[in-house]
């Protein structure tokens, strides 16, 4: 098989596999509460409907409106795209590093919060205003952890990262644990889950993320959600990809791909399975609250820096 | 093309800037000369940028002109440095040139800003050329003096003088100190001239102290956090198109003479360790301060200089970066770092040009700065509203526009930085980038802020819902800049190797081969395995997937069906419940409480009985903490001194008597101690007395 190829497959695997990795977490959280809930194929069924819908629109929305779920699934796909999941050196992988692809979802972000605010209403400013705040004080924190892993490899190349870890000899760094427990921590924000933000539900008045898409209907909102789906399978991938990327093939034949694919559904799993543990034993934060955590995230990240540094340079 | 010819039309350029400032004394009708202000104005501009081209392509070239003092000509010299600027100052002022066409119309009292435009102008030019301190002074000052009497264009509102007084005290300050910096370097060399400046050897501590004076001084200049206080008051009051030559021309000539003092007259030989870290530490207070605070604005001009102020702050991490690492001698980074804050100076002169022009033509058809009383203005202005909307993307630093090749290039170039002195100084590299990181979402945030208020949801007046296109002539001035924006964001490997030229020259060192190695796709600062970024495939992948998907999803032949919207059963909504400027900045300003200090009121209107409540009032300032804290004191200090000076003038005419009779007997004593000296000749007494 040809790289490309690969590439291909993966980008196609992680736009099709992704809502059933956000109904894997919702089929998990419904069993960790005694509940039977939808199977995992929920999620791939409400996109369904939501495609054959008619669109109805608010009568004084703009073309941002029209065109920002296109904008926002378009950039979080490259985004996805760019994150090697199968095979470490793929060819899409230089087209952004971890810098362009946070850029990307920064991007991404950036129409949400607008569509929030074309339509002139409360809880679309509301929204808008909390997404980009949070927002804010998230990137710093999650560049910082990347960094953490950066300055090793002496590279922001996703490709090169995953070579660097995949070639030292297996030990324990407490700089990539502060950098891990931190991107953990981010992830759960950046994809609006609990603690952060609920996404199970509408109406209410600590909502950040779905109160973005409140007017949204049909194939625009199919859109939208499914940019989500995307970005929790994203963000997956990439803990898995830079902390624990052992199982990825390095060369593009059959064998290698497919053992490839098993461990990382395997990693996939072992991660969604956690999210689920964590939204289901946590309670939500209070809305001020979230910039502690996230403050949090980041001064476990510089503390990873500054172990680096003390640690593990001179060593 | 040879050398001089280069350096010609750079002095072509002068000479029709100098000629437009001529105009009001042969033309007085007003189209006329506005039309020939903006003809000549845009063929300054044209000529400064194919002079900056050939100038960076070809090298430039040295002339003296036999004007100025007599035993001190105008030396005037092309280099890269300059000319990189030149074509910075071009690129900007063409397209504001073409679009004051149509700002002014209407403007009745023309004269003043046809003579004053043309002198910044001119002024600006003159800087980047002067290849000696004192014409380097005297065009400082032209530039300077130009723009204060812009600033004060509008006069006849109070707050207007007094920004501008400010500002004046504050360029004066800031001249003082560049002045005291070439002081330094003309007691070290001898000589005026930057050539001999150039060789001459310096002292580590004459060289940290006039490293200080000009950092002082041309940082107060560009508005560096705590210097900045003159700024948010200066350019939101000058005429629009005038801020946005401030904003995006000015600030960055500020930027040229610390490169061109710093780097080029003591250079990398001479950085202390120090000096970087005193610049990386400035530049990331600016860019979190001048976000943080532009952020909390609600006036756009405003809200744009603060965020005038973040931008100077970036350009300056890089410029920090750049001196530190060619300090631990890693020239090739040091020459990434110093591209980086290149690349961001042009193009922060581009989209904040092009955001000036937009709040100008927002401003010129609704005729307020208030945010909280625009809205909608996206149906009202749609061109407006997408050159300001691919601004706002660009200086939020977002794929594939411009701000995010020179924020991700000085990402590079802290990641890639090594071991250097301690691990504390080392440790700092990496955390300034993430306050870049921290700068550059804070920006994101006051950039949907921004867009969201003034061009998205419903109109918050009757004057935003009756606003107006602009023409033709505003809208091709914004247009150009838009264009750049997106040149620049998409081919970076094409303009990389232009600006080569200047660390080829300040620091021996080129990039192009690294840059250049994997074709004009991709940027790869270093090599292809440290990073690489592409943004035509991103672009193109983005592009080629959008279609697919509307394609594919989007049903022929059917419009949308539009209706009232839903707003969680609640469509019965007013404009004013919307989410408005103060409202959207709210949750920073709670959880940031302790920096911000806002001065919070609310106020309810009783209807006779406590629970009866019929208007409530709702107040939300956020000052400037420095200025508060640092000039307030200051002003107050000289103000108390001025007093008791002035108790001092209001005796009686005895006194004055008095102060001339003594004053004249010590005049006289001075004067006869000196004959005294002469006659004697104190040394030769001193031998005879010793040898007696």
């Amino acid at each position: 098989m040809s790289s490309a190829f690969v590439q291909m497959l993966q980008a196609v695997l992680l736009l099709l596999l992704a809502p059933l990795a956000t109904g894997f977490v919702a089929t998990c959280k419904a069993r960790l509460q005694n509940r039977r809930g939808a199977d995992v194929m929920q999620p791939w069924r409400n996109l369904r409907k939501l495609f054959g819908k008619e669109v109805v629109m608010a009568a004084h929305a703009s073309w941002i409106f029209r065109t920002a779920p296109y904008v926002v699934f378009t950039a979080t796909v490259m985004a996805a795209s760019v994150v090697p999941a199968l095979l470490v050196d793929t060819p899409l992988s230089l087209t952004a590093d971890v810098i362009a692809l946070v850029a990307l979802l920064a991007l991404a972000r950036f129409f949400l919060a607008l569509a929030g605010m074309d339509i002139g209403t409360a809880f679309g400013g509301m929204g808008a205003s909390r997404e980009m705040t949070f927002a804010a004080l998230a990137e710093p924190a999650m560049l910082m952890s990347i960094f953490v892993l950066s300055l090793g490899a002496h590279s922001t190349n996703l490709t090169t990262m995953i070579n660097h870890t995949l070639n030292s000899p297996f030990a324990l760094h407490p700089s990539l644990a502060f950098a891990m427990v931190a991107m953990l921590m981010i992830a759960v924000a950046e994809n609006g889950r609990i603690p952060i933000d609920n996404p199970g539900t509408h109406l209410e008045l600590t909502m950040i993320h779905e109160a973005m898409i409140l007017e949204y209907s049909g194939r625009h909102l199919a859109l939208m959600e499914w940019a989500a789906m995307v970005k929790l399978m994203l963000f997956a991938t990439l803990i898995a990809d830079l902390f624990m990327p052992w199982g990825m093939t390095t060369d593009a034949s059959l064998v290698g791909v497919a053992v490839a694919f098993a461990l990382w559904i395997a990693k996939l799993a072992g991660l969604l399975l956690a999210l689920a543990v964590i939204e289901t034993s946590l309670a939500k934060l209070r809305l001020f609250e979230v910039p502690e955590y996230l403050s949090g995230a980041f001064v476990i990240a510089f503390l990873g820096l500054l172990s680096y540094y003390m640690l593990e340079v001179g060593a | 093309m040879s050398g001089i010819l280069t350096l010609d039309l750079a002095l072509a350029a002068c000479i029709s800037s100098l000629l437009a400032s001529l105009l009001p004394a042969l033309f007085t009708s007003g189209n006329i000369l506005r039309t020939l202000l903006c003809l000549l104005l845009s063929v300054t501009g044209l000529l400064a940028i194919a002079a900056g081209i050939t100038g960076l392509m070809e090298g430039g070239g040295a002339l003296t002109l036999p004007l100025g003092l007599p035993w001190l000509p105008i030396h005037l010299r092309l280099d890269a440095l300059g000319a990189f600027f030149l074509l910075l100052i071009g690129s900007l002022l063409l397209p504001v040139a073409i679009y004051s066409q149509g700002y002014l119309r209407g403007v009745t009292r023309l004269a003043p800003l046809a003579v004053f435009l043309p002198l910044f102008v001119f002024g600006m030019l003159g800087v980047v050329l002067a290849d000696d301190a004192f014409s380097f002074m005297l065009l400082w000052e032209v530039m300077s003096l130009a723009s204060y009497f812009l600033v004060t264009f509008e006069h006849q509102h109070a707050e207007n003088r007094k920004a501008g007084f400010f500002y004046l005290l504050m360029a004066h300050m800031a001249g003082l100190l560049i002045l005291g910096s070439f002081a330094v370097l003309y007691a070290a060399s001898g000589s005026f001239e930057f050539a001999t400046m150039r060789q001459a050897a310096i002292s580590p501590f004459w060289a940290a102290i006039a490293f200080l004076l000009a950092g002082l001084g041309f940082g107060t200049k560009a508005g560096v956090v705590p210097l900045h206080g003159w700024l948010p008051d200066a350019h939101p009051v000058a005429p629009s198109n005038v801020s946005a030559l401030m904003s995006g021309i000015m600030l960055k000539v500020a930027i040229f003479g610390f490169i061109r003092v710093v780097w080029d007259l003591m250079g990398p030989g001479d950085f202390q360790w120090w000096w970087g870290t005193l610049v990386l530490a400035a530049g990331s207070s600016s860019a979190v301060t001048g976000v943080l605070l532009a952020l909390q604005q609600n006036d756009v001009k405003r809200l744009l200089a603060y965020s005038s102020i973040e931008n100077i702050g970036i350009i300056l991490i890089g410029l920090g970066l750049g001196m530190l690492l060619a300090r631990y001698g890693h020239p090739t980074l040091a020459a990434l770092g110093l591209i980086a804050a290149l690349y961001h100076s042009i193009n922060h002169a581009l989209f904040k040009g092009l955001l000036f022009m937009g709040a100008g033509a927002v401003l010129h058809s609704f005729g307020s700065r208030d945010m909280e009383s625009m809205g909608g203005l996206i149906h009202r202005m749609p061109w407006t509203a997408v050159f300001f909307l691919v601004a706002c993307l660009s200086i939020s630093g977002l794929p594939p526009f411009n701000g995010f090749v020179s924020e991700w290039l000085i990402f590079q170039s802290a990641l890639m930085a090594p071991q250097l002195g301690g691990a504390l100084l080392t440790a700092m590299v990496p955390f300034s980038a993430a306050m870049l990181a921290l700068a550059g979402a804070l920006a994101a945030a006051c950039f949907v802020k921004v867009f969201g208020v003034v061009f998205l949801g419903h109109a918050r007046s009757n004057a935003a819902a009756h606003a107006h296109e602009v023409d033709n002539w505003m809208k091709l001035g914004m247009a150009i800049p838009v264009v750049l924006c997106l040149a620049l964001g998409l081919l970076p490997v094409l303009f990389i190797p232009l600006m080569d030229a200047v660390p080829q020259t300040l620091l021996d060192i080129s990039l192009t081969g690294a840059v250049h190695a994997h074709g004009w796709l991709w940027l790869t600062p270093v090599d292809v395995s440290h990073a690489s970024y592409s943004a035509p495939a991103a672009l193109a992948g983005m592009l080629a997937l959008g279609c697919v998907a509307f394609i594919f999803l989007h049903p022929r032949g059917e419009s949308i069906r539009r209706s009232v919207l839903w707003s969680c059963g609640n469509p019965h909504t007013h404009a004013r419940m919307q989410y408005s400027a103060s409202s959207f900045s709210q949750p920073l300003r709670r959880i940031l409480v302790g920096i911000y200090q806002p001065e919070e009121h609310i106020h309810n209107e009783k209807n006779r009985h406590k629970l009866l409540t019929r208007k409530v009032h709702f107040t939300s300032l956020v000052r400037d903490i420095a200025v508060q804290k640092l000039y307030q004191p200051i002003a107050e200090f000289v103000l108390s001194l001025a007093k008791r000076l002035d108790r001092q003038h209001q005796t009686g005419i005895h006194t004055y008597l008095a102060y001339t009779f003594y004053t004249i007997l010590f005049l006289l004593a001075l004067l006869s101690f000196k004959q005294a000296v002469a006659h004697y000749h104190l040394p030769s007494l001193m031998q005879a007395a010793s040898a007696i």
